[in-house]
């Protein structure tokens, strides 16, 4: 972890360097249909930091998420325009393999959606499909790496093998989290990952997000602006489709260039 | 802002150090890891074969019976014919012409030996034992002729008669080698021809596969579905509303829903074993009735109609009962103004499927009776009668082998019947299926 | 009278008091006087049901206790003296006399009747009279008391409401009333039958051989009636071998129409696969005999199994399965889009293929759906009664050879109650008891299955 990210954030303009950039997006497009649901949109995700997307609902903020690890894919009517590269490869290209693409950009999504199986299993599906496991000790490791980097396997070490749906609305985003881990990705989207949990699981989530940041570029989606603000690094504000703008969540926050994002960000609209 | 972030540093820290040995990012390049993807998508394409293959495995069976039906079924609707030389003068009849023009024209034939006749001019034109060529409802064709001309009785004439199922079989496909030499020579002779068989659809049941028609069955079948219809969809209808719409949730109506659910699963040949018990044994109502087996069937129908008929009810969004009974309508106009209409459609089509299901059955109609051999079609609700289905049955065991050909055509015929009604049922589903 | 023609005469003066009422009523809508409470309609109809109710319950009363009273008042008759005691001879010749006033027999074959005859029609049109008299006053007396009641703040719509609220009650008992039917008639039959033949032989016997039974002069031949053969070539027919076809190609139907073919490709392949279940089962029966039988056993001979039957297990088994795919697939179409879709994402997500997600998520999810639904199917397979009428045989073996021939419940039902039967032998009362144990067995898997299914539904609602 370095500190120029922090130095960034406070506004300090000498530590702008040595930023890794982990994904771009150029040019995209995305159609429903005849629908068009993204227009144009290019940005930049950086290894270190959490990138926030906000934006009223319908902006095509989680729309665009999901083209990021090709989830949109699975919608039959769906179709994407542009580029988007992880590592400076294009990842709509025919050579880039989307099974690996998803091993490599996980995601989590609104509602919690642990398997109807044991914890352990749920937490084993990556690494089993994947073969990134060779032994059931390997196994073992993995799962209680990724149960301990999601800040669950104090709470469930005694009974991984209840079944995962049993577990409580945070915990189970939580295991969500540590099945997404456990593949060892290299991005994690998190489509409003806490909109179905109450306070107290928002603020653990939230607490996870700041300990996983860096070892993993993170974006998140959601609509609780003052989420955005203390969970992520940089902002992207979306509307209508449109990217309208994006900097440092600060920058947006205190001093937005757009009017549209002053308006959206004072409650005018949303 | 920035205070109130936990240093992170310090939260990665712990779990990261120890972690940071173990960890080495997954190389998704190497060669494993590639054929093991390889292999992925190979198994995937596996699966996405298998799948397709249990689709057109169930659509090659429904097409190779269909095909092996019609195939056979059409030619039951066709029947060989021979054309017979009748020397009437010379011939033993003795009838008068004049006496065929009056209204005792049935009478005077009824006593007319036309059978020997026939029987005699088969065997002058096509040598000793040309009798066992010809059907034998031959003279029925003779009698027709002399009704509808009589004055052929004074004069040499050639008639059409049907043939026997020998020389109809090797005028179709194949049969035995003597039928096939008798027909060869009969086809040199120019004596023969296929045409379409009318009697098929107007005669009933006979034990000559020639003579045999589904008309008697399917006069029997009607019957019995005006029975079900009459019963089964009042009755299902008015329990699919009271059950949605007013019944209280107590013990009574949780046994009334466990019975029709459980009705609606019971096989159908346990409602045939109820039939007899109660409606043959107990009440004595005429056996092979088919007011018997409609009131079998409906009882079978009535549950299906039910399930169908709440779904329909169910599906009428509350806010249109909240308007009705806003405006101070009581409960029953507002299911009898607005809901019941609103669920018709829906009502209808599950009626139509459950029909289509109980004009299809025969196991509750063997155990009350309808498997009887009946030559002419039921006059009434209480006559012995049979239906489609049944007939198919009983001719099926048939040792004949006319009645193969005989046994698909009406097997065509109760699909045509089972299309119609199940287009009908998604036509109207189509046509007012209402989104709300 | 005939009862048919009372019937339309009652509905008829219905007709009338309803038009009646309804004028009446129609007048109380005067200017200036408070609303009538109710529509005249609805005090036409109120007085049209008090009119036409009474008489008909009567009437059905009375039609069914007509006969008795004409048959004692015809055996008071002199002519009665003659008559055999009560018993065998004098119930036919009553009923031949019955049948001779009705006109349902031509000649009397006991002279006898025809002495009864002029007692028996006088009785007859007697008691017709009196009940023909009897119902129609009730219909005026009803519909006149009704009719003084009608007031402008007479609530007429209540009433008949009640009343539509009675008969809607009635309808949905009906379904009770059958299955009390179907248990009182194959219990009290199986009654009758396991006084002949103890349970325990019929339930662990293993020799099934009804035919004997009839002929009750051999002495020690009663039948045996040992049912385990029957129960065995039902479950192997319709839980073994139809399920092994049935319950991949459903599965697999289902899968792949609801996961991988195009929107386009499944609006027209589910249809096709619904024709499949819409085929009448006579069809399949003869499809399975005429067809599938007759090549499995030279398929059979060809590779050299000895002793294969043209009506084996494995061609009505086969054919069964068919007809089972559509349920089946239905079923777990169902169960299939009863999970979440963010399942499916979430296994997408990790990078899973489509066949890894359905192998490995969905179908485990949808698996109490999919049990469920085979539980159903099971039970239509064992009940389903043409195919092994048709395709299996008579044969009541205990075997495991699939090209053997086996019976199923269904067809011995079917076999002991057509043809020729006397109603109190034991063959004919073994159907019955064979028919409670297949009513048993169905109920317990549909009240199971559905259990099952409904209880996995909740857990995704």
């Amino acid at each position: 972890m370095n500190d120029d990210s922090f130095g960034r954030i406070t506004g300090d303009p000498n530590a702008a360097p040595r930023l890794t950039t982990k994904m771009t997006a150029r040019g995209v497009n995305v159609f429903y249909g005849e629908k068009q649901a993204i227009k144009d949109v290019s940005i930049d995700v950086t290894q270190e930091h959490v990138t926030a997307f906000i934006g009223p609902s319908g902006c095509g903020k989680s729309t665009f998420l999901r083209t990021l690890n090709r989830m949109n894919d699975t919608v039959a009517s769906a179709r994407v325009e542009g580029e988007i590269t992880l590592d400076g490869e294009n990842i709509y290209s025919s050579s880039m393999d989307v099974v690996q693409l998803r091993a490599r950009v996980g995601m989590v999504f609104q509602k919690p959606n642990p398997f109807p199986k044991s914890i352990y299993e749920n937490v084993a599906y990556g690494p089993r499909i994947h073969g990134l496991a060779s032994s059931k000790a390997t196994m073992d490791q993995v799962v209680e790496k990724s149960l301990r980097r999601a800040g669950l396997w104090d709470e469930v070490k005694d009974r991984l093998h209840d079944s995962g749906t049993a577990l409580s609305g945070g915990q189970q985003q939580r295991l969500c989290i540590a099945r997404a881990i456990a593949v060892d990705p290299e991005v994690i989207l998190m489509d409003e990952p806490c909109s179905a949990l109450d306070p107290i699981a928002t603020a653990k989530i939230e607490e996870l997000i700041h300990e996983l940041r860096g070892r993993y570029a993170i974006v998140i989606v959601t609509h609780n602006m003052q989420q955005a603000a203390r969970v992520s690094q940089r902002t992207a504000f979306f509307h209508l489709g449109t990217l309208v703008e994006y900097g440092d969540t600060s920058e947006i926050f205190t001093n937005p260039r757009e009017t549209r994002t002053k308006d959206y960000i004072t409650g005018r609209y949303g | 802002m920035n205070s109130r972030i936990p240093n992170p540093v310090a939260q990665l820290d712990m779990p990261g150090a120890a972690e940071s040995a173990v960890r080495r990012p997954t190389d998704w390049k190497s060669g494993a890891m590639q054929s093991r993807v390889r292999r992925r998508y190979a198994a995937e394409r596996r699966f996405r074969f298998l799948g397709l293959t249990a689709v057109l495995l169930s659509v090659a069976f429904l097409t190779f019976l269909l095909v092996t039906m019609i195939g056979n079924g059409i030619r039951g609707f066709t029947r060989t014919e021979i054309r017979l030389p009748i020397d009437f003068p010379a011939s033993t009849l003795i009838l008068d012409p004049a006496a065929l023009r009056g209204p005792e024209a049935d009478r005077a034939l009824a006593g007319a030996d036309l059978e020997g006749v026939a029987a005699a001019a088969a065997d002058t034109a096509f040598g000793q034992g040309g009798n066992r060529l010809l059907s034998d409802g031959a003279w029925i064709a003779v009698r027709q002729a002399i009704k509808a001309d009589p004055s052929i009785l004074g004069r040499k004439a050639d008639i059409w008669v049907p043939a026997s199922t020998g020389i109809d079989l090797a005028a179709k496909s194949e049969a035995a080698a003597a039928d096939e030499a008798a027909h060869a020579r009969l086809e040199q002779a120019g004596a023969v021809r296929t045409g379409l068989n009318l009697g098929f659809l107007t005669a009933a049941d006979s034990t000559d596969p020639t003579l045999v028609g589904i008309w008697g069955a399917l006069k029997g079948s009607l019957l019995t579905m005006v029975v079900t219809l009459l019963l089964a969809f009042p009755i299902g209808v008015l329990s699919a509303l009271y059950l949605e719409e007013y019944a209280p949730r107590n013990r009574w109506t949780d046994l009334i829903e466990v019975s029709i659910n459980n009705l609606a699963a019971v096989p159908s040949i346990i409602f045939g074993l109820l039939g007899l018990a109660v409606f043959l044994n107990f009440m004595h109502l005429p056996r092979s009735a088919p007011v018997v087996g409609g009131l079998t069937l409906a009882l079978m129908t009535m549950p299906v109609i039910v399930i169908a008929g709440r779904n329909a009810i169910k599906s009428v969004p509350p806010s249109i009962r909240d308007a009705a009974l806003g405006i101070g309508a009581s409960r029953v106009q507002v299911v009898f103004h607005h809901v019941l209409p609103l669920a018709l459609p829906g009502i209808l089509t599950g009626t139509i499927i459950g029909m289509a299901r109980a004009l299809g059955e025969t196991a509750p109609l063997l155990m009350i009776g309808m498997r009887a051999f009946i030559s002419s079609p039921p006059s009434g609700l209480t006559e012995p009668a049979t239906v489609l289905p049944v007939q198919i049955f009983l001719w099926s065991d048939e040792v004949n082998r006319g009645f193969v050909e005989k046994t698909s055509a009406a097997i065509v015929v109760l699909l045509l019947f089972l299309l119609a009604m199940n287009g009908l049922a998604i036509y109207l589903r189509n046509k007012f299926e209402t989104r709300w | 009278m005939t009862p048919l023609a009372l019937l339309f005469l009652v509905l008829g003066l219905g007709l009338v008091a309803w038009f009646t009422a309804r004028a009446k009523a129609g007048g109380f809508a005067t200017p200036g006087a408070p609303r009538p409470h109710s529509r005249p309609n609805y005090h036409g109809w109120y007085v049209t049901l008090w009119a036409v109710i009474p008489a008909l319950i009567f009437l059905a009363v009375w039609s069914g206790v007509q006969p008795g009273l004409v048959i004692d008042a015809t055996l008071k008759s002199p002519a009665a003296a003659q008559l055999p005691p009560p018993g065998m001879e004098r119930a036919a010749i009553l009923s031949e006399v019955r049948g001779l006033a009705e006109g349902t027999i031509e000649a009397a074959f006991n002279p006898l009747s025809d002495t009864l005859l002029p007692a028996y029609k006088q009785a007859r049109l007697h008691y017709g009279l009196i009940g023909a008299v009897l119902t129609v006053i009730l219909a005026f007396a009803g519909g006149a008391y009704a009719f003084t009641r009608l007031k402008p703040d007479f609530r007429a719509r209540n009433r008949v409401e009640r009343v539509v609220m009675a008969v809607l009650l009635i309808a949905s008992l009906i379904a009770i009333l059958t299955t009390i039917g179907i248990v009182a008639s194959l219990l009290f039959e199986s009654l009758r039958f396991f006084a002949k033949v103890s349970p325990i032989e019929f339930l662990t016997g293993t020799v099934w051989s009804p035919q004997t039974a009839i002929r009750a002069d051999q002495v020690g031949s009663s039948g045996a009636f040992g049912a385990v053969p029957l129960f065995w070539g039902t479950i192997f027919i319709g839980a073994i071998i139809a399920m092994i076809v049935a319950i991949p190609l459903g599965l697999m139907s289902a899968i792949y129409l609801t996961q991988y073919a195009k929107p386009s490709t499944r609006k027209w392949m589910k249809p096709i696969l619904e024709i499949l279940a819409g085929v009448p089962t006579v069809v399949y029966g003869y499809f399975a005999a005429l067809t599938v039988a007759p090549a499995l056993r030279s398929f059979a001979a060809s590779i050299g199994i000895a002793g294969a039957s043209s009506e084996s297990a494995l061609a009505a088994g086969l054919v069964m399965g068919v007809m089972i795919i559509p349920f089946v697939s239905s079923m777990a179409d169902d169960s299939i889009a009863a999970v979440p879709q963010s399942m499916r994402d979430g296994s997408l997500a990790m990078g899973a293929t489509m066949s890894e997600t359905i192998k490995k998520v969905l179908v485990p999810a949808a698996l109490p759906g999919v049990v469920g639904g085979v539980l159903l199917a099971v039970s239509r397979a064992i009940g389903e009664t043409m195919i092994v009428v048709m395709a299996a045989g008579l044969a009541a073996n205990l075997t495991a050879n699939p090209f053997a021939s086996v019976t199923t419940v269904t067809t011995q039902i079917v076999q002991l109650l057509t043809g020729d039967q006397e109603f109190d032998s034991a063959k004919t009362l073994a159907a019955f008891a064979l028919g409670l144990v297949l009513f048993l067995v169905t109920l317990l898997l549909n009240i199971v299955a559905l259990r099952v299914v409904k209880k996995y539904r909740e857990a995704y609602e």
